[in-house]
């Protein structure tokens, strides 16, 4: 028999009997667009966090006062503090050649006012270095001053909507604000730039890290943000710090350091078995499927009895009609397939419209596994009732009327 | 070209076995017209069935054109019954969701052959019968004699040599019946084997070879001048 007859036949079949085809192709259309669409969101979600950390800077080590390790060993005594992580920790850090800039960060949240406008900000203190690490442009003026990290001085870095709101459409440069009980003079705005890891660059102050210290009166750092030379010296950059900090702090081993790549290596991870355990639920859903096509196909042999009598009397082999119930079983969860591909592509481009900043993508692999996994269940689920049909006694299938 | 020799069929009735043929032995010629008569539960479907190949005989031997069937396998004898047996059925089984022309292509379609042969066969099938205008309707929008008719063509549509016909006109009215034995007469005047299963005298004595079945066994056959 030839392979387009048996396909004809197929369609044939299937649309003579409109309401079972309708149900086990909407069956399968379910199953299938529910598995693409949960596995676009998975990937979705971990691309947005794979984003958010390559917006953090490129090639970035942070360094943070205390081990958070787990080691082995005795625990740590009670009450026991880690050293503070000061400002010539950082700056000592330069000393690498795997290093590249060394921004000391120090956060605190003070009230920021200036005439009767008031607001409780995040406030930063840094260096010019943090701006090019964190890749922070400049909307308006100029960033901290270059010069000598230790010196306090009195000047400040607004962001975006902390200008807005502030001072509205006026230019704030040169104007005196008040942050805590100390005045500076602003010196620039920040660019729009967006969320930034749970920090909105957008409502923050950034002052010079010697100022930041003596407005939360604190010697120690938050955390040191740290650029390595190249992807490639990223791990020598890691050593370079432990031991740099080990020699200064006496020989205690008192950071941690968290390299971006790290960070990203184990988020990427739960976020792909979210994907995949995602998808697997969504995969039963082929499954039940795959059990509805078997039931109706099972219907569908016995309502076609005189019909497969009929097959092989006019000369049907067994093994022809088999062929010709799995085509239509394959046949049926391919077009459910196809439409719940359209379905899933629908979906995806309508979330991505209303939920522009989340990159959903439908990933290919999603695309082919369920395309396979609901041409398998056709056929897996369509063999029993096949062989049914094709060990039907064509005397007794052709006597009943 | 047919020859039956000590056939048995048994079935399993509750647990009692019952013979719905005993020892029969047969010899038809080609071109042979046979009526096969007898009272119901005689053995004569059961006869016809072995003949078609649909059913397998627990003892005796069969051989269809020098070929012991008997020894084929159940896809073998499928292969045989397409190329060299035609059914024709009281209930005339069509598929009810193809076409007359569609019904009529079924064997062409399951041996493979290409959609321009079959095309211009089923026209030529369909021309003969005089079913040019039913081509394209479905068996619900036909009559009963034109049902048997689009029947008839598929049965011949591969060209076989047997034609076998189990009651072909028992669900018909007298005129379209006449019509319909007059088709069957006409084929086996170009030389196919004809054999019908009757219970109608009236049908079976215009056979040229009439076999009278009664409990399994044939009790009379015209070819032999002992009976």
């Amino acid at each position: 028999m030839r392979f387009e007859d048996v396909i004809g036949y197929g369609i044939r079949a299937s649309s003579g009997y409109p309401t079972r085809t309708f149900l086990m192709i909407l069956a399968m259309a379910i199953g299938v667009a529910s598995v693409v669409m949960l596995t676009a969101l998975g990937e979705g979600a971990r691309r947005y966090v794979a984003n958010e950390f390559t917006s953090l800077g490129a090639n970035l080590l942070i360094v943070l006062p205390g081990r958070s390790e787990t080691k082995g060993g005795p625990p740590p005594l009670l009450g026991e503090t880690p050293r503070d992580l000061t400002l010539e920790d950082a700056l000592s850090l330069t000393r690498s050649a795997a290093i590249h800039r060394v921004a000391p960060v120090t956060l605190g949240s003070a009230p920021v006012s200036w005439k009767h406008r008031d607001r409780e900000v995040i406030v930063f203190g840094s260096t010019p270095a943090f701006f090019e690490i964190r890749d922070l442009s400049m909307a308006q003026g100029r960033s901290l001053p270059l010069g000598d990290p230790t010196r306090a001085s009195a000047v400040c870095v607004l962001g975006y909507k902390l200008k807005k709101e502030l001072f509205g459409n006026q230019s704030p440069l040169g104007a005196w604000i008040r942050i805590g009980d100390r005045r500076f003079q602003v010196t620039g705005v920040l660019a729009k730039k967006g969320q930034s890891l749970g920090h909105d660059m957008a409502d923050v102050v950034i002052v010079p890290v010697a100022s930041a210290q003596t407005l939360f009166n604190t010697s120690g750092l938050f955390r040191i943000l740290v650029q390595a030379k190249g992807r490639d010296v990223v791990p020598r950059a890691k050593e370079a710090i432990l031991g740099i900090v080990q020699e200064r702090h006496e020989g205690e081993d008192d950071v941690t350091v968290i390299t971006q790549d790290a960070l990203l290596a184990t988020f990427d991870k739960i976020f792909r078995t979210l994907t995949f355990s995602v998808a697997g639920i969504a995969g039963i859903s082929l499954v039940v499927a795959g059990v509805l096509i078997m039931n109706v196909m099972l219907v569908a042999v016995s309502q076609r009895t005189a019909e497969i009598g009929l097959l092989k009397a006019v000369g049907a082999p067994g093994k022809q009609v088999l062929r010709l119930f799995l085509a239509e079983s394959a046949m049926l969860s391919l077009t459910g397939a196809a439409f719940g591909l359209v379905v899933a592509f629908l979906g995806t481009w309508a979330a991505a419209r209303v939920f522009p900043a989340f990159p959903l993508r439908v990933p290919l692999w999603a695309l082919v596994m369920a395309t396979g996994v609901a041409l398998a269940t056709g056929l897996a689920f369509g063999v029993l009732p096949a062989r049914r049909a094709s060990r039907l006694d064509p005397v007794q299938a052709l006597s009943r009327r | 070209m047919i020859r039956l020799t000590d056939i048995q069929r048994m079935f399993e009735v509750g647990d009692e076995a019952v013979y719905a043929l005993k020892h029969v032995d047969l010899m038809v010629e080609a071109g042979e017209y046979l009526s096969v008569m007898g009272p119901s539960g005689a053995g004569k479907s059961t006869l016809l069935n072995i003949l078609g190949l649909l059913d397998r005989p627990d003892y005796g031997v069969y051989h269809l054109d020098g070929v012991n069937t008997t020894d084929l396998s159940s896809d073998e004898q499928a292969l045989v019954r397409r190329d060299k047996i035609g059914f024709v059925f009281q209930f005339f089984h069509l598929v009810p969701r193809l076409t007359a022309a569609e019904n009529v292509a079924l064997p062409l379609v399951l041996g493979g052959v290409n959609p321009t042969e079959r095309e211009s066969r089923v026209q030529k099938a369909l021309s003969i019968l005089d079913l040019e205008a039913r081509a394209n309707h479905r068996p619900d929008q036909l009559s009963g004699g034109q049902r048997q008719r689009v029947a008839i063509a598929r049965a011949t549509i591969m060209r076989p040599q047997v034609i076998l016909a189990d009651e072909p006109t028992g669900n018909l009215d007298r005129s379209s019946g006449k019509e319909v034995i007059k088709i069957l007469e006409d084929l086996n005047d170009k030389g196919m084997t004809l054999v019908m299963v009757t219970h109608d005298p009236g049908l079976g004595n215009r056979a040229t070879r009439k076999i009278g079945i009664v409990d399994g066994q044939i009790v009379k056959d015209t070819a032999r001048k002992d009976w």
